[in-house]
């Protein structure tokens, strides 16, 4: 099927080639890191992690929401979703390249990661984390590899796949989880520190995760035509409203248990969140405050069906998927690591190379969604599953 | 043509197998026995490692000068002017030190005094825990060790450690180190590892006590906390002392007479 890359339209071959410009440039700014290492990215001692590994976190939330497509499709045999599962899939693959991508650009000696294999240790989250991205991103190139195929050659998939698949559908909420556990369970770590990090982990990704999807599909509807179907599109949605209801709720929940028990230790991370320090809005606040209104906008828009299924969508899931990045992608990590050890705090924020590298990895993960996905479009043509219409 | 694909890939696999077990034999072949450690003669033993600090003989920091500065020599620690410095043993405030006794009303001398950092040493250390390599291990007598060779520089260790002991290499740490370095017998690491106090792990294992112990004119004592004749179990015996965070159940191996 890869004979498919080679029958493209010039603005795709162009966007590859931007693709690669951007990798280009950005891969100057991590062979700076390598050669002159991370002191040039924002962390510090107190605040040891920061951007990767953050960004880290939110793609194995965007990878884990592929299930949100395949559970109902095979679980309960939902069949409006089966057009839009390879992209789901297809993108799951490109989010755990990024993953890998982000922990490789975190360590301070790349060069010996496998390290992690020569030396397995159980007692390490790390470890099971390791091997859970590595079986999920072999099943979802396996899996969508081999039903694509089929659908190429107007066949039934093998029988074998069928297993991979349920496996998968498991496989997807372990590597959340296994994700949130690195933070759930060192201690010291007041705002990590809490039963629901898996659950709120899964919630947010299984909200921002389809959204991200939805938005993309839109995207391609509006470049090459094709449809995914007004009902699955309807379904989808359905599925990211409740996702972040739950997803708010368990905030909401994190906000009861740190407040009304007044333990400093538990406030203090979120009162730095979003009222800063020393009578300063830090500038993460203003981020945080931004996540707040847009998960409300969100919903606002999103819970009552005649807007949800208006023009008002794409703006619904744009202002999710923002907010969702910023709790994630922003708030946990820097909420994490202060107030610091010490009960002080160490202001932390990206620099522009560390943003640069991280780009990079994006550019990376955009470049493996165009191949795939591109592929996935041209077979959906051939086989005639394009859009509702029949060609 | 599908068929002598498949054939063709039945093969393929069939002789990447042999080929792995193969090698896999001839690994077994020429393996090499394990390397076993043997103490050195003169070498300090002891069960469990601990150390008392007795803060009420250190009134300001620069009575705990003399130990940062030897620790610093004996390990070719850096001196870097940013936050993303190595720190094996540095002092702060008692509000950061001990921030979970928050006492607005504690005595001035206590309050004013500095209190000196380091690795704690626990009987249950986060870091051993989180560490993907078994870089950072935990050694029979309590001391909890590194290898900066196996090291990957996740820095899982860094989160996973309450007390903020651990320090990483963001820069290349010789930099900023004098030339020649102070200590030849002890290696300088390189960028991109984490580090931290090893309770003079390589100079017990020539005899001596550790650099700061040896600094701080017996204001700190070094000892077997196993052994109830210790100086480190005398000093608990007749003191009051607390440790830093006892609720996270990490058992620290750093004790604070106050």
């Amino acid at each position: 099927m890869l004979q498919m890359l080679f029958k493209a339209s010039k603005s795709y071959y162009a966007w590859l080639a931007f693709l690669l410009c951007v990798i280009a440039v950005c891969g100057i700014a991590y062979l700076d890191q390598l050669f002159n290492g991370l002191g040039i990215t924002g962390m510090s001692k107190d605040v040891s992690w920061g951007l990767y590994i953050s960004q880290f976190t939110y793609f194995v939330g965007v990878a884990a929401s592929a299930v949100m497509l395949v559970l109902p499709a095979y679980f309960h045999h939902y069949k409006k979703f089966k057009r839009m599962i390879i992209f789901g899939e297809f993108m799951a693959v490109a989010a755990v390249v990024m993953c890998a991508l982000f922990i490789v650009v975190d360590l301070g000696q790349p060069q010996r990661m496998l390290n992690v294999m020569l030396y397995p240790t159980p007692n390490s989250v790390m470890f099971y984390d390791m091997i859970v991205l590595c079986g999920y991103l072999g099943l979802n190139i396996v899996i969508g590899w081999v039903t694509l195929e089929a659908e190429f050659r107007d066949a039934e998939p093998p029988k074998w796949v069928k297993p991979l698949i349920y496996i998968s559908i498991i496989w997807a909420f372990s590597i959340h989880t296994v994700t949130a556990f690195l933070y759930a369970g060192v201690p010291g770590r007041h705002y990590w520190l809490t039963a629901i990090m898996a659950a709120r982990f899964l919630a947010s990704a299984f909200c921002s995760g389809p959204a991200i999807l939805l938005l993309l599909i839109f995207a391609v509807r509006r470049l090459t035509g094709f449809d995914p179907g007004k009902d699955a599109v309807k379904t989808l949605s359905i599925i990211i409203v409740y996702a972040m209801c739950v997803n708010v709720f368990f905030y909401l929940c994190e906000l009861f248990t740190s407040f009304y028990s007044n333990i400093p230790g538990h406030m203090e991370p979120i009162r730095f969140l979003f009222e800063g320090h020393g009578g300063h809005l830090a500038w993460v606040s203003y981020w945080m405050w931004a996540a707040v209104i847009m998960a409300i906008g969100s919903l606002i828009i999103l819970i009552p069906p005649r807007w949800r299924n208006s023009r008002l969508l794409p703006f619904a899931l744009i202002m999710l998927v923002a907010a969702s990045w910023i709790d994630k992608g922003l708030g946990l990590l820097i909420g994490g690591f202060t107030p610091n050890m010490f009960e002080a705090v160490t202001p932390y924020m990206p620099t522009f190379k560390e943003v640069m590298v991280a780009l990079g990895v994006y550019a990376v993960g955009a470049l493996v969604l165009s191949l795939l996905w591109k592929i996935a479009l041209s077979v959906k043509k051939i086989s005639g599953h394009f859009s509702d219409q029949p060609e | 043509m599908k068929d002598s694909r498949r054939r063709f890939l039945k093969l393929a696999g069939i002789s990447a197998f042999a080929l792995i077990g193969g090698l896999g034999a001839s690994g077994a072949q020429a393996q090499i026995a394990p390397g076993k450690y043997i103490p050195r003669p003169g070498g300090l033993k002891a069960k469990r490692w601990a150390m008392v600090i007795d803060t009420r003989r250190f009134a300001s920091a620069e009575d705990y000068a003399p130990c940062i500065e030897a620790c610093d020599r004996a390990h070719n620690i850096p001196h870097i002017p940013t936050d993303q410095n190595v720190k094996w043993i540095w002092t702060d405030t008692y509000d950061h030190v001990f921030p979970d006794d928050m006492n607005n009303h504690l005595n001035t001398s206590v309050r004013s005094r500095p209190y000196m950092l380091l690795c704690n040493h626990c009987d249950n250390p986060p870091c051993v825990r989180v560490c993907p390599t078994q870089a950072t291990y935990k050694m029979p007598n309590g001391i909890v060790a590194m290898d900066y060779h196996r090291c990957i520089g996740c820095r899982f260790c860094m989160a996973g450690c309450p007390y903020g002991a651990r320090s990483f290499n963001f820069v290349d740490p010789r930099k900023y180190l004098p030339d020649p370095y102070p200590n030849k017998e002890f290696p300088t690491r390189m960028i991109g590892v984490v580090e931290k106090c090893n309770f003079c792990v390589e100079r017990l294992a020539d005899g001596k006590m550790p650099a700061c112990v040896e600094a701080s004119n017996g204001k700190i004592a070094f000892g077997d906390l196993e052994d109830p004749n210790s100086s480190v179990r005398q000093a608990l015996a007749n003191n009051f002392s607390i440790r830093r965070k006892p609720s996270l159940g990490t058992q620290p191996g750093v004790y604070y007479l106050i």
